[in-house]
């Protein structure tokens, strides 16, 4: 515990006396108000329904940059020799990573409540859906999170960890999309679709909260920082 | 405080460390010597449980590196080669951080990071970023880190490499005063600062142990033989002859004759009895004068090449 809440912090300083997070909260604000303002006198709706169909789009690019040098720079810098040779469990490294990635997104999500005030101040909003919607946002945000931090442990390039770590999650999304589902044979149709992170967002973003759905994504949060403490403990398998 | 038992580490086909084993006892100072490539660094790596040895084992205190880690890791400070650090860090934080993870207590955090910042030099710039500072204090930072839990056991990987002169020697005299209380093992290429700070020096080449013993032991061992210098006055054939008839001299040769001045011979001998007893004896038994002997050391520099050297071409 107290491991875990000093790699977060120690990420957090770093996030901070950095441009990176400031950058990152910034570009991702001023981009998802534009395009939710667009959409939103367009449709004319006193709804945030737009705001969360285009968020995984947004997350799937902004989380890999939020996580891409939570461990590659410390295999750049060799700090990783440092970090791994104090009396620290991997997965408390990992963990607490992955906890400083996740306070980033809660600080985007709450700027963006604005937006949800100004929505309901503009007209009758029902509450429910935003809400389901925010959860929503928050789990697969977190998943993304996972999935990015994962591909950081196995490159000491920034860049190829934001590229790839995208590209997975761009796979991990579609998976579960209709095209997909439909062109894939029928027997593996029910997995990719259960498999995706897409469907399982929809539905607690009806404001249906099923806790097949939550399991779901802890599952895969789970699953990607497994592999992530794995990716840690691969220099040890020269 | 260490036992190191044939440890193999090879990466692919490359072996890196080639069953190597030592000791280093409590309260020792051990200098880990070899040339670039050697396997040092990688010897320390497997110490310190950043990875596993291919093969053999290594204690720590009488904890396995492998199956307790966590008890080993807690027994080092380790400062790695060329200092690693979070450069987007102020030292205070960093530091802060460390103590954290070493279990320090919040409330006696400030009071350790202030002392180990006094013993470290590094009070004048405790607010600033690392990556501002130049090469030096950022070697401090890393031994500031490694020493703040006050461990039993300090690894320093080339701790010198990139200073100036004069921080070379402050951080040497660093090494020695901490020597004094700890255990360390201090790695290097570099042996006068070996030399300077160890108690007993291991060297290693192309993952093999060649050579290990005080630093007084090896210069005379790998030699075989004591070199003194001698200058005597006296008709110079027969002083040669004197000397040659000496029991256990090997070798005589006259280095300079200046004319009413004294001869200046270099004998060189086995390694048992007194030399310089022998010749002083000499000398007055014949009615000749000394007028300066000196033993000479071959260098360790000597002893390093000669070494590391011999391996290579043996191979
Ligand atoms: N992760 C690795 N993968 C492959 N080879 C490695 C790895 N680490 C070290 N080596 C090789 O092992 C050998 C020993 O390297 P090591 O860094 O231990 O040497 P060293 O004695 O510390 O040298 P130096 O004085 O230059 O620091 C070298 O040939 C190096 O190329
Ligand atoms: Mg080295």
């Amino acid at each position: 515990m107290r491991n875990i809440a000093a790699v977060l912090q120690k990420e957090l300083r770093s996030y901070f006396n950095s441009p990176i997070a400031y950058i990152v909260i910034v570009l991702f604000v001023g981009f998802s108000s534009w395009l939710f303002f667009r959409s939103f006198f367009m449709a004319n709706q006193a709804s945030m329904r737009l705001y969360f169909t285009m968020l995984p789009w947004l997350f799937m690019i902004f989380a890999p940059l939020i996580t891409m040098r939570l461990w590659a720079e410390e295999k750049k810098l060799n700090t990783l020799e440092l970090l791994m040779t104090m009396p620290l469990k991997d997965w408390e490294a990992v963990l607490g990573k992955f906890f400083a990635s996740l306070f980033l997104l809660v600080v985007m999500l709450l700027l963006s409540l604005p937006l949800a005030l100004s929505v309901s101040a503009l007209g009758n909003m029902d509450w429910g859906p935003v809400i389901g919607g925010y959860l929503g946002a928050f789990l697969m945000g977190a998943a993304y999170l996972s999935i990015g931090l994962f591909v950081s442990s196995l490159t000491q390039n920034q860049i190829v960890a934001a590229i790839i770590g995208f590209f997975l999650c761009f796979v991990m999304w579609i998976v579960g999309e209709n095209i997909v589902v439909f062109m894939a044979p029928a027997s593996l149709a029910g997995v990719l679709e259960f498999l995706g992170l897409g469907a399982h967002f929809e539905s607690i973003g009806r404001g249906v909260i099923d806790s097949r759905d939550l399991i779901y994504y802890l599952t895969v949060i789970g699953f990607f920082l497994f592999l992530n403490v794995k990716g840690v403990e691969s220099r040890k398998w020269a | 405080m260490i036992e190191v038992k044939g440890v193999t580490k090879r990466f692919g086909p490359k072996v890196a460390v080639d069953n190597l084993s030592f000791e280093v006892k409590n309260g020792e100072v051990l200098g880990f010597l070899g040339p670039n490539g050697a396997g040092k660094t990688t010897m320390m790596r497997i110490i310190t449980c950043y990875m596993p040895a291919t093969e053999g084992s290594v204690t720590v205190a009488g904890h396995d590196t492998l199956t307790e880690s966590f008890e080993v890791r807690r027994h080092i400070g380790y400062l790695p080669e060329s200092a690693p650090l979070y450069l987007d860090m102020d030292i205070t934080d960093y530091l802060s951080f460390v103590a954290q993870v070493r279990g320090i207590a919040p409330s006696e955090r400030h009071e350790k990071i202030r002392r180990i910042a006094e013993i470290c030099g590094l009070q004048n710039v405790m607010g600033q970023d690392i990556g501002t500072l130049s090469k030096g204090f950022k070697q401090r930072v890393g031994l500031a880190q490694a020493l703040i839990h006050d461990p039993d056991l300090l690894i320093l990987d080339e701790p010198t490499t990139g200073l100036d002169p004069a921080q070379i020697i402050e951080m040497r005299e660093l090494i020695k005063r901490i020597g004094r209380e700890k255990t360390v093992i201090l790695c290097s290429h570099i042996l006068p600062e070996v030399s300077a700070t160890c108690d007993r020096i291991l060297i290693i080449n192309e993952g093999k142990k060649v050579a290990s013993g005080t630093p007084d032991e090896l210069a005379t061992a790998t030699e075989g033989s004591v070199t003194i210098q001698a200058k005597i006055y006296g008709p110079e054939a027969q002083v040669r002859e004197k000397i040659e008839g000496m029991e256990h001299v090997i070798g005589c040769r006259v280095v300079e004759s200046p004319p009413g001045g004294p001869v200046t011979f270099v004998l060189k001998a086995k390694p048992n009895g007194d030399l310089g007893r022998e010749v002083f004896k000499m000398v007055v038994e014949n009615g000749f004068s000394l007028s300066e002997l000196k033993a000479e050391r071959i260098s360790l520099e000597d002893v390093f090449l000669q070494l590391t050297t011999k391996e290579r071409s043996a191979e």
